[in-house]
């Protein structure tokens, strides 16, 4: 009974401070704008299907990838293990989902099984963290943090899984020495459990239960330290991948209040509707997080900071400053920073900062060549390119602001119609003295 | 061999007469500005004739779409290009267009619907693509003399819109030996003119990004890079030039079915 008790306590503090924590966010996703509809949900699902589950884009480096997608499926199945824990813990039962018979022998062996194979996966993961000069885990944007904060999350997993492979191997180890019946198969921990061969009847019971604690409350504070690390793409990239813009990489997003404008400038009979007094001012593209939209502030949350966008970004692998990567953690981060003064102050607070120049530079912006190489890497589909042009509408729209040749160039087009400083009476030069041969 | 002289329909004549092609060829300002790339317009226009297609130009009455304006950031200017675009195509009813430029495909394709203006887009390597596959026209890999050649994915036709397989299928029938970059497909690396740079001056670094992409294609040994965009054309053969290899030349697919077809 105290067990029970210690435990439900445990539970509640760990779903009360989550809670507390997703309330935080939702009120930050409050100051973002609207984006897209969510609608086809049939096609979001197989979006999810084949990104998330189906590990598609992580695969798209296949060593690594494979070990990511043992890590992630090994969650998956582990899961399952870890709600029979929930349930144990607060009714006082030992291995509960048993009544499901062979399915549960089934859920315990994988979980047991891929255990063993995460904790490899994450041995590999640290190592090449620690030892190996990956070059996509450095940066600009990977400050000393980054790096800890990534190594923590690496060092709990391994702790919850060598937790649970020594909660399995003691559990063996105990049913067979009281000649207890075993629920579920555990294959790695019947291979490691003589090494519980000394101990007694109650002190394998003492580790079982050692193992069994340190396992569900490394759990509980994972998963509250969870959102406040990069690691939090453990709860976001799921639904992320689900949430995904579905329009081809090349589309950028129509912005209708311009549309609203232009059609009037062209249209003199065009009815103007006055708008009302109280609405607010509008802002052209994005300048700082309340221009962002709710899918650019949801991105930034499932960003792992893995670094394959930058990895792949022409800019930034020819020694330009852009890293994609950097444009969401800093996008996070603003809103780290000034989503709590919103909640304090208001909306219209202003810190005499910003995202855009305080965080990422407008020489950042301007070095992107909307090549869709980082959001076709993105093993969470991540766009980046979107909200980076959103950036650049502010800089043109509101500040008449563009490196030189980019001004010559919105000259041009406006005054001749192309991009060039040409004549559309010279547009058919091309076509004279056009011969083919005929047989 | 006899010469025939090709007279480019406009759609203001072929209007005014009462009659209304199949497609439109939008040239693009590359196209008809563009001292290179004005030879890739000469050679899919030669194409369009040797097939007998029913097609028409817009010429004088052309106009930036307004791609690099809006990759840049002016949304602004973008939509009242689109707009005065969209009244003239729509004002010749027109119904198809084929571009050569992988940018102005992508904005009519993807952009143009969302200000009313809805077409049927065809980018001339999927036109090409389809007279192959169904025998019109024959290629015949001996005429190259089986050359090496290699293909430069242009972002907005790859990435963007997921055309991989068309300028491959041509090119495998162009040469026996066809070589793939080592960055290719969905994985290929941008010349660096795309998001309006071609207009501006590239930020510090260590590298150019054209040349990063010209010293892949010098490693693939190939004779021939093959390309379907102007502005990789330009990054490209200004790569070459910068390298000393203008040994290798670049060319765009519908320059190279022109030397086949020897037309």
């Amino acid at each position: 009974m105290v067990k029970q008790i210690a435990f439900a306590l445990a539970l509640l503090i760990t779903l009360g401070v989550f809670t507390f924590t997703v309330l935080r966010l939702i009120s930050f996703f409050k100051f973002t704008k609207s984006n897209f509809p969510v609608r086809d949900f049939g096609k979001r699902f197989m979006v999810m299907l084949n990104v998330a589950i189906g590990q598609t884009k992580i695969f798209r480096h296949p060593v690594m990838g494979f070990f990511h997608a043992l890590v992630f499926w090994g969650f998956c199945v582990i899961i399952f293990g870890s709600i029979e824990m929930v349930i144990d813990g607060l009714f006082g039962i030992e291995r509960s989902l048993k009544v499901l018979g062979v399915l549960h022998d089934l859920i315990m062996a994988s979980g047991d099984v891929f255990a063993l194979l995460v904790a490899i996966s994450i041995v590999i993961f640290l190592i090449r963290r620690l030892f190996l000069h990956i070059s996509r885990f450095e940066g600009i944007e990977m400050k000393k943090i980054s790096h800890q904060d990534a190594n923590l999350a690496l060092s709990m997993i391994l702790l919850l899984m060598i937790s649970l492979l020594g909660m399995n191997a003691a559990y063996v180890q105990l049913q067979t020495a009281g000649n207890e019946t075993i629920y579920g198969v555990y294959p790695i921990g019947a291979l490691i459990a003589p090494m519980f061969g000394g101990l007694s009847l109650h002190g394998l019971h003492l580790a079982h239960e050692f193992f069994w604690w340190s396992h569900i409350l490394l759990i509980f504070i994972f998963a509250n330290i969870l959102p406040y690390s990069k690691h939090f793409h453990v709860f976001m990239s799921v639904p992320n991948t689900f949430l995904s813009r579905l329009e081809p990489l090349g589309k950028l997003t129509n912005m209708d209040d311009i549309t609203r404008e232009v059609k009037l400038m062209l249209d003199p009979n065009a009815t103007f509707e006055a708008p009302a007094a109280d609405a607010p001012i509008s802002r052209f593209g994005v300048k700082d997080v309340e221009d962002v939209s709710w899918k650019n502030y949801f991105d930034s949350l499932a960003c792992t900071e893995c670094g394959r966008c930058t990895a792949v970004c022409p800019a930034n692998t020819t020694g330009k400053m852009l890293s994609p990567r950097k444009i969401f953690m800093d996008l996070r981060a603003r809103m780290k920073e000034k989503g709590p003064l919103m909640v304090k102050n208001g909306k219209d607070f202003s810190d005499n900062k910003s995202y855009l120049r305080d965080y990422v530079s407008e020489e950042e912006l301007w070095a992107c060549t909307t090549c869709n190489a980082c959001a076709q890497e993105c093993p969470v589909n991540i766009n980046h390119p979107t909200l980076i042009v959103d950036m650049r509408r502010f800089l043109v729209m509101e500040e008449s602001s563009a490196p030189g040749g980019l001004k010559t160039m919105f000259a041009n087009i406006e005054n001749n119609g192309a991009p060039w400083q040409y004549s559309p009476e010279d547009r058919m030069i091309w076509a004279e003295n056009l011969d083919m041969k005929v047989s | 061999m006899e010469t025939k002289k090709i007279e480019v329909p406009v759609m203001a004549d072929l209007f005014s007469r009462g009659e209304k092609p199949e497609y439109l060829f939008w040239v693009g300002c590359a196209g008809a500005f563009d001292d290179r790339y004005k030879k890739v317009t000469r050679a899919f226009a030669k194409i369009l004739t040797h097939l007998n297609v029913s097609y028409a130009v817009l010429g004088k009455q052309e106009s930036c779409t307004g791609d690099p304006a809006r990759r840049a950031g002016n949304e602004m200017l973008y939509q009242m290009q689109a707009m005065q675009n969209i009244e003239i195509l729509n004002g010749y009813e027109v119904k198809k267009i084929i571009t050569i430029c992988p940018h102005c495909f992508n904005i009519f394709k993807n952009e143009y619907p969302d200000l009313g203006g809805n077409y049927e887009v065809i980018n001339y390597i999927q036109f090409l693509d389809k007279f192959i596959e169904n025998g019109t026209i024959k290629l015949d890999s001996e005429m190259l003399g089986n050359a090496r050649i290699t293909y430069h994915d242009p972002c907005y036709l790859g990435r963007g819109n997921d055309i991989y397989a068309e300028p491959r299928s041509i090119l495998k029938k162009l040469t026996n030996d066809f070589v793939e970059l080592e960055r290719n497909k969905s994985f290929s690396y941008c010349c660096g003119a795309g998001g309006a740079q071609m207009f501006k001056e590239a930020e510090p670094g260590k590298k150019e990004v054209f040349i990063e992409r010209t010293e892949e294609i010098l490693r693939s040994d190939a004779k021939i890079v093959a390309t379907a965009c102007p502005f990789c054309m330009t990054m490209i053969t200004d790569g070459l030039k910068y390298k000393n290899s203008e040994e290798v030349k670049n060319l765009d697919i519908a320059e190279l079915i022109v030397q086949v077809l020897d037309i």
